[in-house]
């Protein structure tokens, strides 16, 4: 292993992890600030049982998400300062730009949220909460503008003689398609992930009988939003898959491990094979469907990866353009997999709850509980395939990941940086996940009565 | 004034808010197992910067941002030269906040005691080693010819920057207990506020050396007004904590901190990154700079942004601007 290795290790794994925390804290913000509407709107006290209950659970994740997104803005430097210099005349405004904008929103006013029950009136209160969110999606769409540019760039230029490239329209990089179409995708994710939470957490307590008051309409919020946004997901896929196509032909081959030109092109679901061009041993595969994927047409051609590698090698030189098959292939078939599942678990939970039923099947209840894992694995194979999937490229056709990784930094110290954050996240996973537990487990808090003490010396309503 | 001396101008003052705000997060931290004697205690020290810390925070994360968007070169050397001091800084800084969050999730003692740690542990050593990093900025370090970094770590362990490591911790010490003193009531404000007259003399001692230091080093005219502005300041603050003037005292020891941040960027200006080797591989606000183009993007969007941001993280100091006692800690 050298220290691009290290780095693209370190990468993978931080960017992951945070990007676990990250889609439940822009999902539940929402989530809880519209319990809290509902609660201020109509003073039914479930609801705000319901907004202290996920509100908390929401926090314990949102820290997590918080403090491993600091290595994130710091890593591109540490680790890759190479790029930094390149694309940082247009790849930084973005980064500033969402520190400014969306993390002084996000962490001021949760941090009035969290504290002000007591301190701040009633609807002033409800809106730090929607700040707050509106906040993290802000954020949402900033990261995703400076991703989308590494996939497609637009409005630059490559200045040869500072070697570097450097921006001609910031109008053009924040109207890119491909951010256009990542952001709903993304942000329909997340609020995937937000309501699978709600739908295991209230599962695992409707199974128990525990607070149907508060659980029984969690759960439907929960199946609710999953169904909803399933579809948006879909929806938006299918737009971002034809916007891929087109600027990504690469990686739409690689994700159906397709190596010769198609026409109609099928999608396979699964295949046994070694996906290096060799036929299958076996494979389940729909008719037209891929054609459909990427051109929009049942029988529109579809270029393979050996033609492609031809092209880019005219194009670019020689050398090899192609990114790992079998990752781009599976990591694609997983997250849509996973995504699926999570929407059919939502399905069964509304089915089977419907008109007041409580059903009796454990492994109907097994299901809405392993159902929070789902969209989290989904996400995970999301990202690793579009960012697998562009490689050999760190901007796509423009800078490579091998000439990206930082020149001065040496494999012993990246080497100790991804060990030391691979086991500090390890460890934080654990203390993590046993809150997260604890907390869900404890169920939504009885609202204590009014207290009368308006004296200024009076407890606070919340301290840490 | 041109865009680039624009921007540096901004990240000093990013920094500046940095280390005014964070600054007395960083001193609540590491006091706490001096003023915290017990449970509530500990837990009365911790909710003053409850609401604000993360706020805070946000400084860092904007000036990393700025600087990666406004001087991408000396964001890739000075974050990939830096490379160690930054990661530790990193880890210390995922784990206070962790224990800041968590530390009262669960009712065990063991349990509070570690987290506790983690919250000293993770406020002293980005305290001490951002007065390292800057102390090395200044002084310079060695950049080859392409600007990429080519010293070790140890080479970042010089005297000069030890001085500057300390100046930051004990500022920042003394930052944390007269914010300590001002928000707090009852004989934790009595402590807080004993505490910081004693501390007093002893950053005027540390930070006027290193300040000294700086400007017999670089005979800079500007930057030496600057920090004898800052050591006035620090003289009142010493005034004002034994004569128990709270908001005096933090008005002093914050003017100190930014005025002595002021003072150490107009003496590295127009470097950014001086190099030790040879001045012509010295990154500056020049050759370190973006284009001219997304300086003026930028610029709008910080002439914009800017003021609403600094109302709101205003208006959040008001809501919580009463004074905080131990009976006022829920059980």
């Amino acid at each position: 292993m050298d220290t691009l290795d290290l780095a693209r290790w370190q990468f993978g794994i931080t960017t992951v992890y945070h990007f676990l925390f990250v889609p439940i804290t822009i999902g539940m913000s929402a989530l809880v600030a519209g319990l809290q509407t509902a609660w201020v709107r109509t003073g039914n006290e479930h609801y705000l049982r319901a907004t202290k209950f996920w509100g908390k659970l929401f926090l314990i994740n949102f820290t997590m998400g918080v403090v491993t997104g600091i290595v994130q803005e710091f890593q591109f430097g540490m680790n890759w300062s190479a790029y930094s210099r390149f694309v940082g005349d247009i790849f930084g405004a973005p980064l500033a730009i969402e520190g400014l904008l969306a993390f002084f929103m996000e962490s001021t006013f949760l941090g009035l949220w969290i504290f002000g029950w007591d301190r701040l009136p009633q609807r002033v209160h409800l809106a730090t909460i929607w700040l707050a969110s509106i906040g993290t999606m802000l954020s949402a769409y900033f990261i995703l503008a400076a991703n989308s540019w590494m996939q497609h760039p637009v409005g630059y230029q490559v200045n040869q003689a500072a070697g570097r490239a450097e921006l001609k329209s910031i109008g053009q990089v924040f109207t890119n398609s491909t951010t256009l179409v990542t952001f709903p995708h993304t942000i329909s994710a997340c609020f995937l992930t937000a309501g699978a939470v709600l739908l295991a957490v209230s599962a695992w307590h409707l199974k128990r009988h525990n607070q149907p008051e508060v659980f029984r309409p969690g759960l439907k919020l929960g199946a609710w939003v999953v169904l909803i946004s399933a579809v948006a997901v879909f929806v938006s896929g299918d737009a971002q898959a034809r916007v891929m196509t087109e600027q990504q032909p690469m990686k739409m081959a690689a994700a159906e491990a397709l190596w010769d030109d198609s026409a109609p092109a099928s999608f396979s679901i699964f295949t046994v094979g070694t996906l290096n061009g060799d036929a299958d041993v076996f494979s389940v595969r729909i008719p037209n469907v891929l054609s459909l994927l990427a051109t929009g047409t049942p029988d529109g051609n579809v270029e393979g990866i050996n033609n492609l590698q031809r092209a880019y090698e005219r194009k670019y030189g020689p050398g090899d353009y192609k990114p790992n098959i079998p990752v781009a292939y599976w990591s694609f078939r997983l997250m849509i997999g996973f995504g699926g599942l999570a929407a059919l678990v939502a399905l069964a939970a509304l089915w089977s709850t419907r008109g007041g039923r409580t059903p009796r099947n454990r492994w109907l209840w097994l299901a809405g509980v392993i159902a929070i894992g789902l969209p989290l694995a989904a996400n995970s194979f999301g990202w690793i395939f579009t960012e697998m999937g562009r490689q050999p490229w760190t901007v796509f056709g423009v800078f490579k990941t091998a000439q990206s990784v930082s020149p001065s930094v040496s494999t012993g110290d990246a080497a100790i940086s991804l060990i030391v954050l691979t086991v500090l996240y390890g460890i934080l996973a654990v203390v993590e996940v046993g809150l997260f537990v604890k907390y869900a487990r404890a169920g939504a808090p009885e609202i204590p009565p009014d207290s009368d003490d308006e004296s200024p010396d009076r407890p606070l309503a919340f301290a840490y | 004034m041109e865009l680039t001396t624009v921007w540096f101008a901004l990240i000093a003052v990013l920094w500046a808010g940095y280390f005014l705000l964070e600054g007395f997060d960083f001193g609540v931290g590491i006091l706490l197992p001096v003023l915290g004697r017990d449970n509530r205690e500990r837990r009365l020290l911790i909710n003053t910067i409850g609401p604000v810390w993360d706020g805070n925070e946000v400084w860092l994360l904007v000036a990393g941002g700025a600087t990666f968007a406004a001087f991408p070169e000396w964001y890739a050397t000075l974050f990939s030269g830096f490379y160690l001091p930054l990661l530790i800084i990193l880890v210390a800084l995922i784990v206070r906040g962790v224990a800041f969050e968590y530390r009262g999730k669960r009712d065990d003692e063991r349990w509070r005691r570690r987290w506790d740690r983690c919250i000293f542990a993770g406020s002293l050593i980005p305290a001490v080693l951002w007065g390292v990093a800057f102390g090395n900025i200044i002084r310079g370090v060695r950049l080859d010819e392409h600007h990429e970094y080519a010293g070790t770590f140890f080479d970042l362990l010089n005297p000069y920057a030890l001085a500057g490591g300390l100046t930051t911790l004990t500022l920042f010490v003394l930052h944390g207990a007269v914010f300590l003193a001002l928000k707090t009531d009852g004989e934790t404000r009595e402590r807080a506020g004993a505490l910081a007259a004693r501390l007093a003399p002893a950053a005027i001692g540390v930070a006027g050396g290193f300040l000294a230091w700086t400007a017999i080093a670089h005979r800079d005219g500007v930057g030496l007004a600057l920090f004898v502005a800052a050591a006035f300041c620090l003289g009142g603050a010493a005034v004002a904590t034994r004569a128990r003037r709270e908001g005096w005292a933090f008005l002093a020891t914050g003017a100190t901190l930014v005025l002595a941040v002021f003072g150490l960027f107009v003496t590295l200006f127009p470097d950014v990154m001086p190099s030790t080797i040879a001045a012509a591989n010295s990154l500056t606000v020049h050759n370190a700079s973006s284009t001219p183009y997304t300086l003026k993007v930028m610029t709008w969007v910080a002439v914009c942004f800017t003021p609403i941001v600094l109302l709101y993280q205003g208006w959040t100091y008001w809501v919580f601007r009463k004074r905080l006692s131990v009976e006022k800690i829920p059980a």
